[in-house]
């Protein structure tokens, strides 16, 4: 199969995938502070919020670069529309309660790592770079996530009962973040990034394991929600984005 | 090394001896160069170039930091800076000082304990090409997913060992939040990256 994309714009579509991934969900956890249910859990998702917004700015900084159009990480995340963002339609779906939002942190973060574990062997120094320095944080955030899945998921029916209904709600969500899309080839063949599915066997794994262990069961359907990687989205994104960049819209190039 | 410049440029050496006089924002008892950010001092011809590198890549102290360095550099004067990001190899805990973990205990701050990262079975990703990624899956699958090593952190109050982690997560990014058994107060603990 012949990439119908350039070298570079795949590098570029790669590298925005990865930074609204983590700016997306940055912007969701986000939405937690001051109102988590325990301090202990605020200050955790508000700390995995920074982490991820740390990465962000590396990727779209990479991404702009790679571009060559003289966009800064700022100009990427500010101010393109919904349609130009790659992020996974997971990563937009609305907090709800707090098992929802645990179960989309567990079942990103169980991608994540692997992803960027391979990201280290990347042939691109700059991409290898980022992930080496990304991994010793997204370890503590795959390691707290699995944690709280398998404490909630095997603890009070109340807390068992809103884990499995967050994993059925969820799981259409994760065959888009498991399959490979067109711009893959050549990305793999140059050995930049790792194949999908060993990304994906890893987290087959890992997920499979967990949830074992948080004696939840895997929803059976295999039906796959897909678009957020080519910029279709769900309108929740939209709302996401009105609120991050209201004030680069509305007073543009503001700083403080 | 550090070759005294008969141009009048001040020795890398004295430079190093500068950046000890800038203390962490947010842990103000403890210089950058203790915390072990500061990886390379260099002259290239008559601008001095600090590489600096972020102890966690979202920490908001970064551009307060790399602002201290430069002011005080300027302060000393010093008027062509470049201050370089350099994010490989990424910092580790291991890179503090001796004299910089003293001074966190002292301070009420846990210093870390080495090797005690987080960590996760099962989902390691690793080989010396992305072709050969595969051969590494699914060991230690089974004898439970959180492979973190039980550690012994030290109460900094009361110096305790009697002490129980209750979040990774604590008040800034490298910290975890921990809490003495014994005198029973909370303090933090500087996690191990």
């Amino acid at each position: 199969m012949v990439s119908k994309h350039t070298a570079s714009s795949g590098l570029f579509e790669f590298l925005l995938q990865m930074g609204d991934n983590c700016l997306v969900l940055a912007h969701r956890n986000s939405q937690w502070c001051g109102h988590g249910p325990a301090l202990e859990e605020d200050i955790a998702i508000s700390n995995i919020s920074l982490d991820l917004i740390g990465q962000t700015q590396l990727w779209l900084e990479l991404a702009g670069e790679v571009e060559g159009a003289g966009r800064s990480a700022d100009d990427l995340a500010y101010l393109r529309d919904a349609f130009d963002f790659r992020n996974l339609l997971l990563l937009e779906r609305p907090n709800e309660d707090f098992g929802l939002t645990l179960m989309r942190q567990f079942l990103f973060d169980a991608w994540h790592l692997p992803m960027l574990k391979g990201l280290t062997q990347s042939s691109n120094k700059r991409i290898a770079e980022i992930a080496e320095k990304s991994v010793k944080e997204v370890t503590y955030h795959l390691e707290r996530s699995t944690d709280l899945i398998i404490r909630l998921g095997d603890g009070s029916a109340e807390s068992h009962r809103r884990m499995q209904s967050s994993l059925d709600e969820l799981w259409s969500y994760t065959g888009e973040m498991l399959e490979s899309d067109d711009l893959d080839p050549a990305l793999i063949s140059e050995c930049v990034v790792p194949a999908g599915d060993k990304v994906a066997e890893a987290w087959r794994q890992h997920v499979t394991a967990a949830l074992k262990l948080a004696t939840l069961i895997k929803p059976e359907s295999d039906f796959v929600r897909r678009g957020g990687k080519n910029g279709i989205h769900s309108e929740h994104l939209g709302f996401v984005l009105a609120e991050m960049q209201f004030l680069q819209r509305a007073y543009p190039g503001a700083v403080w | 090394m550090n070759s005294p410049s008969t141009t009048g440029k001040p020795s890398t050496e004295l430079v190093w001896s500068w950046l000890h006089d800038v203390p962490d924002p947010e842990i103000p008892v403890i210089s950058v160069v203790d915390l072990g950010i500061i990886r390379q001092v260099v002259w290239e011809q008559d601008t001095l170039v600090i590489s600096v590198t972020p102890t966690y890549s979202g920490c908001p102290a970064t551009a307060v930091i790399n602002a201290d360095i430069e002011s005080k550099l300027r302060k000393e004067g010093i008027e062509n800076i470049r201050l370089e990001r350099q994010l490989s190899p990424a910092w580790t805990t291991a890179w503090i000082s001796e004299r910089g973990r003293e001074k966190l205990l002292d301070y009420g701050i846990a210093p870390p304990v080495e090797g005690t990262g987080a960590s996760v079975q099962g989902c390691a990703l690793s080989g010396s090409a992305i072709s050969e990624l595969s051969g590494s899956l699914g060991s230690g699958l089974g004898s439970g997913l959180l492979g973190r090593p039980s550690i012994t952190v030290c109460c900094p109050r009361c110096r305790s060992t009697d002490t129980e982690n209750v979040s990774q997560f604590g008040s800034t990014p490298c910290k975890a939040a921990y809490r003495c058994k014994a005198c029973l107060e909370p303090f933090d603990y500087f996690k191990c990256i």
